[in-house]
């Protein structure tokens, strides 16, 4: 159909709803600032269509254009001899050896999850999961990090039971055994809740599937669920912060099928094996235009949409609306011409919409026509590549001074503190909601520190995990982010994993104020710093920015997911801990309250620096436990309540008792980093402390595990009431039903 | 020995079940729910767990009337072998095959987790390899795993020796603590554990390997 | 005095239950369903002896229980006894 002058089209008397005149408020409602627009005139030459101001909105925003933080994502390590594909992509790409990759991602979806909790972190689960499959990996693993308000507060509950049964009955139907994650509470998140969302698929090293469109003329293809209404202007909510006029936000809210994606899978899984994809991209924020400017945009190619053609089902959808809409179980594809019947037919198998609209042109253009009318004529690689960026000026934390005196508290009372605090509870009233076993592949159930799933067929496993501290990264946002990749590495360890590469979800507060933006800056810092020595480099990550509430941020919460791998699952530490094994604390002695669990969650206070981090020793420390794998029975990682809560935890798994020597408080709960209980069998304990001595590392038994009670130092408790205290906290908080 | 396992769009332990049918020596081979009879030389069908339909109207209610269920009703009512595990379960009982339904679980939530077992009888090609009264722990993972049917239909199915297996801590308020159920010539067998995610020493628990051992066994004594 | 409460989703909200229904429909050979809709229906006993007053309660009741109103919709019925 021939191009229209757009001049004349600025007012469209179309079949359709009028469309709005540009005016300084309209341009204010999809967020664009005044320079932006400015800059939108200025390449443009003229005032943008309607739906060109919506494509603009939704490139340039906050969520697609990292505008805020991309000058300093820039600075994080992405590169290593392990990593076949970094960020940039739907998901980053790690080799794993034996010709297979392991692709994984993380990504928040916690705006839509405080509106709708329970569709929000549904589609946030559907999203990412996506991410992995349109790679051409089956998903094999899922975890998800929460963070919620204070218990108390009225809307908790809510939140935290949506979110929950949200994020199972996706996963669960799908069929992505989800094996790990995080969930904490604090008045922080009253206004705003995090969901974060990982997935893990297996793909082979030689047949990944990229965003990037190749040749002219190529067929752009439609695929999946059909196109509503669904979250249209959502792309731009997720970058704004939450104002009293929730209520007029919330028609955007998508509901996600997971009965579709599956479907999806397979289908896209079969159309890879029959070589007819030349490249594909997942339809998410913004779908279709995000999609089509990312994959012609990488390709060096234009794209040429014709929205007549889009599967929609509902009556009369705009231009806009289709480009903004955000339905879920969605993909673009540039296919094969010779391979599209093959395509169609196994589509049709699996009852989904398959339907060609589009073309690769030669031109830097895209270019949308519906209804015999140009709706949008852009130059297409301004869209990313004119995307503004902001240096936006950041004030460093204050450095804290030492923490004051703390108030006199016996081991055992300390202990129970934590036990009966949310953060710290056995979290099966969470994962038993997920189907943790599908796939018959899962070694390492959660709630054990890392996850183990097997690659399906192989005797490799991977390790998963997810971590952050946000107290520390509050007090230090440099030692914070740090940290978080230290416990990552740690948990990784732990299991016998040798640490591969992270993904990591940056939520934080409104960066334009300085404050927020410095700790933006420091945990990416922090972060990157120890991932680079620590070797795992960062291969994705999303950001989510503006997560305040009338001026109040969240903590700021970098998690980190982290991959680690098990060359053969026969090599697992496996544990539980027996009765008779020696406990032996490998690293310092502890003895760092500052910005602790046991403090916060006895006395309310959060003061003090967190515990520095020593990447070097963490490195030592992690390849002792690496290579002495095979003597270690049981292993756990010390981070929150230090000592004596992993003696705990790793006692309540092994159904046993444990006796550790007399400390202090500071001894039992100190959060010294770098560090790791193990269980050691009697017969292996005096080889095992040689070892350490020749690796300078420090390790010595401190307890042994057996009995039916906790013992620190002369203080004792039963296991039965301990873990009784332990497991009731959140069927009490949120319903045992 | 061959197994023919279905897989319904949304099924998403097919492929668990083609493993564990093939490591108790099994030729395992998928079948589409669209086909209108089974592969040649069919043993043993199997209706794996998962999310049929997306457990939409009501679970398994679709798949039941798939057009592979006709053939899978025929061959059930001519003698063959018919395991369906959770969602397998749930279209089982959808497509008349065995009584009764599975409801909401009581606690209203998707629970998964080890759960103990009682076999309730050895008198079954699937539970030949325990003896009545043993137990074991099995994983669970559902939503609807609840059975409910009227008082004489339970009343018989105890009374007949069809209740595969008992919970011995029921997760999800089954009547009488039941978790897989047998049918009156007790050659189809419906359980919401999942036996074949237990078949495998890696996975920390060969629990289920005596059903799979027990079936084959069980069809090679059988006479062709 | 009863209310039936009829909880639908909003126009335009995706209903993946409705869509599967229909498909499955139309492979079991009925021809001629357009979109299917699933809903629910809530039946409520009230003690409330007076209709208009009845309603009210029901309309509090939906918006803080019985109905996401995020994505959904509601209609009362009031049926007198």
């Amino acid at each position: 159909m021939p191009d229209r002058d757009m001049t004349a089209d600025t007012a469209p008397q179309d079949r359709l709803a009028p469309e709005p005149a540009i005016t300084p408020d309209l341009v204010a409602a999809h967020g664009l600032k005044p320079d932006e627009y400015e800059r939108v005139l200025a390449l443009l030459g003229r005032e943008p269509t309607f739906t060109e101001l919506g494509i603009f909105s939704a490139m340039w925003n906050e969520h697609c254009s990292y505008k805020s933080s991309r000058r300093w994502l820039r600075t994080l390590p992405t590169e290593g001899p392990q990593v076949i594909q970094g960020p940039g992509e739907n998901a980053g790409v790690v080799d794993i050896g034996d010709g297979l990759a392991v692709v994984f991602k993380m990504e928040s979806h916690n705006h839509p999850s405080y509106i709708e909790p329970y569709q929000g972190a549904a589609t946030g689960v559907g999203g990412i999961l996506r991410d992995v499959f349109t790679m051409g990996a089956r998903p094999m693993a899922a975890m998800n990090a929460l963070s919620f308000g204070a218990p108390e507060h009225p809307r908790t509950r809510h939140l935290v039971q949506g979110v929950v049964a949200g994020i199972g009955g996706y996963g669960n139907a799908f069929g992505v055994p989800n094996v790990g994650g995080e969930m904490r509470f604090h008045p922080a998140y009253d206004g705003n809740c995090l969901v974060n969302a990982f997935a893990a698929g297996i793909a082979r090293s030689d047949r990944i599937f990229y965003s990037a469109a190749s040749g002219v003329g190529m067929p752009v293809v439609y695929l999946g669920a059909r196109t509503g209404r669904d979250g249209v202007g959502g792309a731009t909510m997720a970058s704004a912060e939450f104002d009293e006029g929730l209520e007029e936000k919330r028609p955007t809210v998508q509901v996600g099928d997971p009965f579709t994606e599956k479907r999806l899978l397979e289908a896209c899984l079969e159309l890879m094996e029959a070589e007819a994809v030349i490249s594909i991209q997942d339809m998410g924020a913004a779908g279709l235009t995000c999609s089509a400017v990312e994959m012609g945009d990488k390709g060096g190619l234009g794209i040429r949409l014709e929205l007549d053609r889009v599967p929609v089902r509902e009556e009369a959808m705009s231009a806009y609306e289709m480009m903004l809409s955000e339905s879920q179980e969605r993909m673009l594809m540039v296919l094969r011409p010779e391979k599209e019947a093959e395509a169609r037919e196994i589509f049709a198998r699996w009852d989904l919409d398959f339907a060609v609209i589009g073309e690769t042109i030669a031109e830097d253009r895209f270019l949308v026509l519906h209804g015999n009318r140009v709706k949008a004529d852009l130059p297409l690689r301004a869209l990313s590549g004119e995307a503004p960026e902001y240096d936006r000026p950041w004030v460093a934390s204050p450095p804290r001074t030492p923490l004051g005196p703390l108030p006199d508290i016996g081991p055992i009372e300390a202990l129970q503190v934590l036990l009966a605090h949310p953060d710290h509870a056995h979290k099966g009233w969470v994962w038993e909601q997920y189907d943790w076993a599908v796939g018959a592949d899962t070694l390492r159930r959660p709630g054990l520190g890392a996850g183990v799933v097997r690659v399906h067929g192989t005797r490799k496993a991977l390790a998963f995990t997810s971590d952050v501290t946000p107290r520390y990264v509050l007090a230090c946002p440099e030692t914070g982010g740090a940290q978080a990749v230290a416990e990552a590495f740690r948990n990784l360890c732990a299991v016998g994993a040798r640490p591969l590469a992270t993904t990591d979800n940056l939520n934080f507060g409104n960066p334009e104020r300085p404050e927020i933006m410095g700790q933006l800056v420091g945990a990416i810092r922090g972060s990157g710093a120890a991932c680079r020595a620590l070797d795992m480099p960062i291969v994705s990550g999303n950001v989510s920015l503006y997560n305040e509430t009338a001026g109040r941020a969240i903590l700021p919460t970098p998690t980190i997911g982290a991959v680690g791998l098990i060359a053969d699952h026969a090599d697992m530490i496996t544990g539980p801990a027996r009765a008779g094994d020696v406990a032996v604390l490998l690293g310092r002695d502890g003895g760092h309250m500052g910005a602790s669990a046991l403090i916060w969650a006895a006395w309310g206070r959060e003061d003090g620096p967190p515990p520095p981090v020593d990447l070097e020793e963490e490195a030592r420390n992690g390849a002792f436990v690496l290579a002495q794998a095979g003597a270690i029975r049981a292993a756990s990682d010390l981070s929150d309540g230090g000592l004596a809560l992993a003696g705990f935890e790793m006692a309540a798994a092994a159904g046993t008792g444990l006796a550790l020597e007399a400390g202090d408080t500071a001894w039992f709960f100190g959060e010294d980093q770098g560090r790791y209980l193990l269980a050691i069998e009697e017969g292996a304990l005096a080889s095992l402390l040689a070892a350490a001595q020749e690796a300078g590392v420090p390790a010595r038994p401190v307890g042994r595990f057996g009995g039916e009670a906790l013992r620190l130092g002369t203080a004792q408790a039963h296991m039965a009431a301990l873990t009784a205290l332990w497991r009731g906290v959140l069927p009490g908080l949120f319903g045992s039903g | 020995m061959k197994a023919a396992i279905v897989t319904f769009p949304g099924s998403n332990c097919d492929r668990d079940l083609r493993v564990a049918f093939a490591a108790a020596g099994f030729e395992a081979v998928p079948l589409w729910h669209k086909e209108t009879s089974l592969p040649p030389g069919t043993d043993v069908v199997g209706l794996p767990g998962g999310f049929s339909h997306g457990d939409y109207l009501r679970c398994g209610a679709i798949a039941a009337r798939a057009p592979v269920m006709g053939a899978v009703a025929a061959f059930a009512r001519s003698g063959g072998h018919v395991l369906g595990i959770c969602n397998g379960f749930q279209v089982l009982c959808e497509a008349g095959l065995l009584p009764g339904t599975l409801m909401r679980n009581a606690g209203l939530r998707f629970v998964c987790r080890e759960v103990g077992l009682a076999v309730g009888t050895s008198a079954s090609p699937f539970t030949a390899g325990w003896r009545q009264g043993a137990r074991l722990s099995l994983p669970v993972a559902h939503h609807d795993g609840n059975f409910a049917a009227d008082d004489d239909v339970l009343e018989r199915l105890f009374a007949e020796e069809r209740v595969a297996f008992t919970y011995t801590d029921n997760p999800n308020g089954s009547a009488r603590d039941i978790a897989g159920v047998l049918s009156a010539n007790r050659r189809v067998l419906g359980m919401m554990p999942h036996p074949e995610r237990a078949t495998d020493a890696a996975l920390c628990s060969t629990a289920g390997a005596p059903l799979f051992a027990g079936l084959a066994a069980a069809l090679a004594g059988q006479p062709a | 005095m009863r209310a039936r409460v009829e909880v639908m989703l909003k126009a335009g909200v995706l209903d993946p239950q409705g869509e599967a229904v229909r498909h499955a429909l139309g492979g079991l050979g009925f021809e001629g369903v357009g979109a299917v809709r699933q809903g629910k229906l809530i039946e409520l006993d009230l003690t409330a002896t007076d209709a208009g007053d009845a309603r009210a309660e029901v309309v509090k009741m939906c918006e803080a229980l019985l109905v996401n109103t995020v994505i959904e919709r509601y209609r009362i019925e009031i049926v007198e006894d």
